[in-house]
Formats: C-alpha cells, sequence, structure tokens
C-alpha cells in the first residue's frame, strides 16, 4: 500500500472521484496548469483538460457564485479557495446562496459543491495565510463543515464530501500536508461525514480536537490514559461518541487553533453542559488561540495552543 | 515614441416602437400577429398581477411586494424570446418573467405571502428563485453556462437585475469570467434609473451601462426598456449568438420604476412627481395597443376580453393561493440538508 502525505492523498482521491464521475469539476486560481499552490490538483488539468480543471480568473467570489450555478445544473464542482483567509469575498454565496438554494426551492436545486481551503497557522505565512475560522460556516445551517487530520482520513473524507448533495466547506491543515505520510489506499473507500473517531482509548480523561492540532494533543496526552477524538465533521458533529466517552471519563479538555471567543468549543462545550453535565467531575476546559489577530512567524508559536497548555490543562482538570 | 488610440468602442442604442405607436418597419422582429397578441396579453397579465398584488398587500393579504410597474415590456420582451429549457437567474423584481415562462400565478402569491413553497419551480422549468441581495444572481448564470457549456448543450443562460446591481463586485466577477470564457450567458440590466433612493447617476459615472460590457470585452447594447419590440430583439440576438457559442452579451433596458421600490417604501421622500409623470407616458403598454390598433389587431371587444382572461386568471390564482394548507412547521426542517442532522431531529420534536 502506498505511503501517502496529504497532499497525495487529496490529489488521490479527487484524481479517482475524476475518473469515476464526469459531473466532477475542479475549477480556482492556478488549479489548472501550476497544479494548485500546494500541488494538491497536479497532473489533474493533463488527466482531465481544461474543460473540468479550470483555471479561473483571480475572483473568489466568482469562483464559489459560478459553482453554485454548475452545481444546480447538475455538475459536481469541487472549488478550491486558495487560502482560507481570502475566503471571505464568497461568504455572500455561500451563506446567501449555496447554504439556502435546496431549502427555498423546496428541493427543486441543491448545490452538491465542496470547497475545498488550506486553514490554520504554524507554517511562517504571510498575514492572512493563516486563519483557521470554520466556527463561521458552523452556525450557517445548511453547510457541511469537514476537517481531515492524516492523509487517510483526508481521502476517505474527501470522496464522502464529493458524493454528498450537500454543500461542504473542507479544511485542509496547512501544516499537515507534508508533515505526516501513511498508507493510504488505491481505489475507493469512505469515511463517512457528521462521525467522530476516537483515535486513542483512555478511561481519565476525553480530549476533543481536530485538523492540526490533533497531532499537537496526541504529543500532550503522553503518559496520561487519555481518550482522543478526532471530530472530523464539525457540522454536524457526532454528539454520540462525545457523550459516550464523556459518560466514561467525566473530564473533557477541547483543544482548537481558533480564538477562544465563539469558536467551535464554545458548542461543544455548551452541548456537553447541557446534555451530560451529571457525568462531567471537573469543569470543561478550552485550549485555543488566543482572542487575536493570527500573529506573522516571530509570534506565531506563542499563539497556537502548545503542548505544556495541553498538558497545564490536562493537569488541571485531573487534579479537580 | 507614438501616442496612439489602441482601443475604443461605441455603443448601439436599438428603438423600434415609439410612444405613439409608430414602428421601424426595417427594424421591426419578425413576430407573427399571434405573437404579438401574446406579447400584449402578457404584458396585460403582468400590470394585472402587479396591482392586484399591491391591493392583496394593503389588504394584509400578502407580505411585503416588489412591484414591476413601468417594466413589463423590459421584462415580457426579454423572457418571450427564450426557450422553455433556458435557465434564468432573476432577482426580486421580475414577475413578468416569470408570468412570460408560465410560471403558475399561484405560486408566485404564495411566495409574496410568504410561504416558501411557492419557490419551488416547476419540473418544466428552469428558473431559480428569485436573488434577494443584489446582484448576487449573476454569477450563478455564469456557472449554469460553463456547465451547459461542459454538457454541450445549446442553451444558454440568462439572468436580470438592475442598474444598483452593477455596481456590486458581483457583477465586474461576473462579466468578467464571462467574458474570459466566452459563455453563453445573457445579463439583462433593467435600469429603471432608482435603487431605492439611489439615482441612476449617482449609481455609476458610466454614460451608459451597456458600455460597461466592453471592461470584459463584451458586446453591450442599450435598447428603449418600455419597447417591447427593441428588449426582443435585442434578446433574440444575444440567444443565437450565445448558443452559437459566440459569446455573451450585456444588454441595458433603460426603463423606470414607476412605483415604490416595495410596499415597504414611499419614493415620494426622494423623487420629483413631474419626472414620474413624464416616465408615465411612455408606457409600454400604451404603445403596443397603438400599433397594434393602427394593424387592426387591436379593438375594444378584445380589450375587454382580456382584460376578463387576466382577471379571472388572477381571481382564480389568488383563491387557490388562499385555500391552501399553510405549511407545517416541521416543514421548517426539511431541506435544510438532504437528510436531518440529529440535532435537527432532537429539535422536531417541538413540533
Amino acid at each position: 500500500m502506498p505511503k501517502l502525505n496529504m497532499v497525495q492523498a487529496i490529489n488521490l482521491a479527487l484524481k479517482e472521484e475524476m475518473q469515476r464521475d464526469n459531473s466532477i469539476v475542479i475549477l480556482g486560481e492556478d488549479v489548472g496548469r501550476d497544479g494548485g499552490v500546494f500541488r494538491i490538483t497536479e497532473g489533474l488539468y493533463d488527466e482531465f483538460g481544461a474543460e473540468r480543471v479550470i483555471d479561473t480568473p483571480l475572483s473568489e467570489l466568482g469562483i464559489i457564485g459560478a459553482a453554485i450555478g454548475m452545481a444546480a445544473y447538475g455538475l459536481k464542482p469541487v472549488a478550491e479557495i486558495q487560502f482560507m483567509g481570502f475566503i471571505y469575498p464568497a461568504i455572500d454565496q455561500i451563506f446567501s446562496h449555496a447554504a439556502r438554494i435546496r431549502y427555498r426551492s423546496r428541493g427543486r436545486y441543491i448545490c452538491p459543491m465542496v470547497i475545498r481551503t488550506p486553514y490554520g497557522a504554524g507554517v511562517k505565512a504571510l498575514e492572512l495565510h493563516s486563519e483557521s475560522t470554520e466556527a463561521f460556516f458552523c452556525h450557517m445551517p445548511g453547510i457541511k463543515v469537514v476537517v481531515p487530520s492524516t492523509p487517510y482520513y483526508a481521502k476517505g473524507l474527501l470522496i464522502s464530501s464529493i458524493r454528498d448533495t450537500d454543500p461542504v466547506i473542507f479544511l485542509e491543515a496547512m501544516r499537515l500536508y507534508r508533515l505526516i505520510k501513511e498508507d493510504v489506499p488505491e481505489g475507493e473507500y469512505t469515511i463517512p461525514l457528521g462521525k467522530a473517531r476516537i483515535v486513542q482509548e483512555g478511561n481519565d480523561i476525553t480530549i476533543i480536537s481536530w485538523g492540526s492540532m490533533l497531532h499537537r494533543t496526541l504529543q500532550a496526552v503522553e503518559g496520561y490514559n487519555a481518550e482522543v477524538i478526532d471530530l472530523m465533521t464539525l457540522n454536524p458533529f457526532d454528539e454520540e461518541t462525545l457523550f459516550t466517552s464523556i459518560k466514561k471519563t467525566g473530564r473533557v479538555v477541547i483543544v482548537h487553533e481558533a480564538p477562544k471567543t465563539c469558536g467551535f468549543g464554545a458548542e461543544l462545550s455548551a452541548t456537553i453542559a447541557e446534555e451530560a453535565i451529571l457525568y462531567l467531575k471537573a469543569p470543561i476546559l478550552r485550549i485555543t488561540g488566543y482572542d487575536v489577530i493570527v500573529p506573522l512567524s516571530k509570534l506565531e508559536d506563542y499563539y497556537l495552543p502548545s503542548i505544556d497548555r495541553i498538558r497545564k490543562s490536562i493537569e488541571e482538570t485531573l487534579k479537580y | 515614441m507614438t501616442e496612439r488610440i489602441i482601443e475604443s468602442f461605441s455603443v448601439k442604442r436599438i428603438e423600434i416602437l415609439n410612444e405613439k405607436g409608430d414602428v421601424d418597419e426595417s427594424l421591426i422582429p419578425s413576430l407573427s400577429d399571434s405573437d404579438t397578441r401574446r406579447l400584449y396579453e402578457l404584458l396585460l397579465l403582468s400590470r394585472t398581477f402587479d396591482q392586484h398584488a399591491l391591493k392583496l398587500q394593503r389588504e394584509g393579504r400578502l407580505g411585503t411586494y416588489v412591484p414591476i410597474l413601468g417594466q413589463e415590456a423590459s421584462q415580457v420582451g426579454s423572457a418571450f424570446a427564450l426557450e422553455k429549457s433556458e435557465w434564468i437567474f432573476p432577482s426580486y423584481r421580475e414577475s413578468g418573467v416569470y408570468i412570460t415562462i408560465g410560471y403558475p400565478l399561484h405560486m408566485l402569491f404564495q411566495y409574496w405571502a410568504g410561504d416558501e413553497r411557492g419557490l419551488k419551480t416547476p419540473d418544466t422549468l428552469n428558473i431559480f428563485p428569485i436573488s434577494i441581495p443584489v446582484g448576487t444572481q449573476l454569477p450563478h448564470a455564469v456557472g449554469a453556462a460553463m456547465a451547459a457549456r461542459y454538457r454541450k448543450d445549446k442553451t444558454a443562460a440568462i439572468t436580470y437585475f438592475g442598474d444598483g446591481g452593477t455596481s456590486k463586485g458581483d457583477f465586474h466577477e461576473s462579466l468578467n469570467i464571462a467574458g474570459v470564457f466566452k459563455l453563453p450567458v445573457i445579463f439583462i440590466c433593467q435600469n429603471n434609473q432608482w435603487a431605492i433612493s439611489m439615482p441612476r447617476e449617482k449609481q455609476s459615472a458610466s454614460k451608459t451601462l451597456a458600455q460597461k460590457a466592453y471592461s470584459y470585452g463584451l458586446e453591450g447594447l442599450q435598447v428603449d426598456g418600455n419597447d417591447v419590440f427593441a428588449v426582443y430583439k435585442a434578446t433574440e440576438y444575444a440567444l443565437k449568438k450565445a448558443r452559437q457559442g459566440e459569446g455573451p452579451t450585456l444588454i441595458e433596458c433603460v426603463t423606470y420604476r414607476i412605483a415604490d421600490h416595495t410596499t415597504a417604501d414611499d419614493a415620494t421622500r426622494y423623487r420629483l412627481k413631474e419626472e414620474v409623470e413624464i416616465w408615465k407616458a411612455k408606457d409600454p403598454i400604451q404603445r403596443l395597443r397603438l400599433f397594434m390598433e393602427k394593424k387592426g389587431l387591436w379593438t375594444t371587444e378584445y380589450q375587454k376580453e382580456v382584460e376578463e382572461k387576466a382577471k379571472s386568471m388572477i381571481d382564480e390564482a389568488v383563491r387557490i393561493m388562499e385555500s391552501t394548507e399553510p405549511p407545517h412547521p416541521r416543514e421548517m426542517f426539511t431541506y435544510i440538508y438532504e437528510k436531518l442532522t440529529p440535532r435537527q431531529l432532537k429539535q422536531l420534536k417541538d413540533f
């Protein structure tokens, strides 16, 4: 079985899905000849041609707006937004149309579209190249939000996202693109949306994370009897897997890199408090980015939840 | 070193039918007498619908409504040129377009009465639900045109918007992409002179809105938007071009919003009555009537017959709309996603 990094795994998912289904098209900036600034779409332009791997003008609103029209017409567009910090001009299209067209037309028109975009800090990038604004999208009914954490899951989740008939925001942690290699089977397999996975079983504490922070969490829990959950789909998220784990451990820490205020950890924390408070032995802690603008490289490491901060929160929760 | 002109353009304006009902015979589109009657009947039906909707709104039987008074020729004339299969992406002020393509009238009333089920386009038509945020529907037409080309379908996408919409980024990004890919798409701008309280000259410093097309490598045309023949002819031309792979067209229909922006607006706050009177004299329906009278296609009996038919169609639509059971609260949840989420399933228990 080939060992692939996340870039290669996503590329393989796109390639195999496009071979299987000619209604799938890719559009975005530099996705064609250049193969994407992260080389995610490398080789696809040569294999599928300019009609299916479409180099668009520099036009985020236009890319997403056009993808909505394509999806309504019956295609399955996979749109790339080059960096998550550049998605803002397209948010009107995502919120006002992609999220609503199934509802507004009572199912006559749907939007089976995937928006892939790299997110997150930790690669010493430029301003607005390190955003992690997943919570914005989780707040909008009609949108699904998926965040893979490893190459294997990236491929399976992307295939499921492409086949899903609802619009999916597919967030790819830039820090993970080439960090890990693992076995990624050729051929189709799917990882269901809306399901979390238990990465590591444990009895004393439940730690919930996703994307690149999952790996920091796994390093931080060494030496503890911790259950680590990779949420994978943030909206709709898998409440049952969380509750089952929390009922066992009674202690919860949530780790994400977005700012704390109104971050997705707030939703998880509130849900756990509403549904499982009687099982809790300690307050729910959130270890997150600070409520600041993501800083440039000199301060980036201070911004991201560190292994040390995660360990301290585990200690605090266990001692409570 | 030299200085020279490397690009110049000119904007064509088409006028065929004037206010007195006279036509330029060399330009008149090839429409049969029965087509002309049909156009007249659709114009009248659109106006009857509009006036009736305003009345129903005042009586509290509809919610906020967006009137089309004065713009009937721009809407009916352009939509009349379309094939059934063509994809339409309308703004919120488009009753005449919906009526022309045969959208069920009771569903239009149903929507304006606060029931989304009125937006469920029948399977035989390809019109999108009206777009509420100004100009945001333009890129959808671009995408549909891209998809149509990819599928090798000999069809076109058409999108409607106003003078205000040309100020949005959506307009510019859409025309730009349509130009780059030479897509089969038609942009119909109904320049009705007012974007709520903002007059056309404060919306853009361009002399015409049609000329904006040239910045993106498209053809732009201006037509008298109250002249149903000119609107039809320009649309027919643009469609033919689109279907033959000759690229997109922007058509500026110069017309006027005689009514308020919506039933929640009061246009007397920002514009002069005299201006409205000038435009009332340019009425699009009146001039077609005069033309038909000269051609022997219009009589008082015919008028009565058309009015009665329109009224009975509207009455029947209102009856269906008002006898339709309101949606069940559970319908809030259906069609958000393909399947209900676990959390929605819990919330649904409230109903």
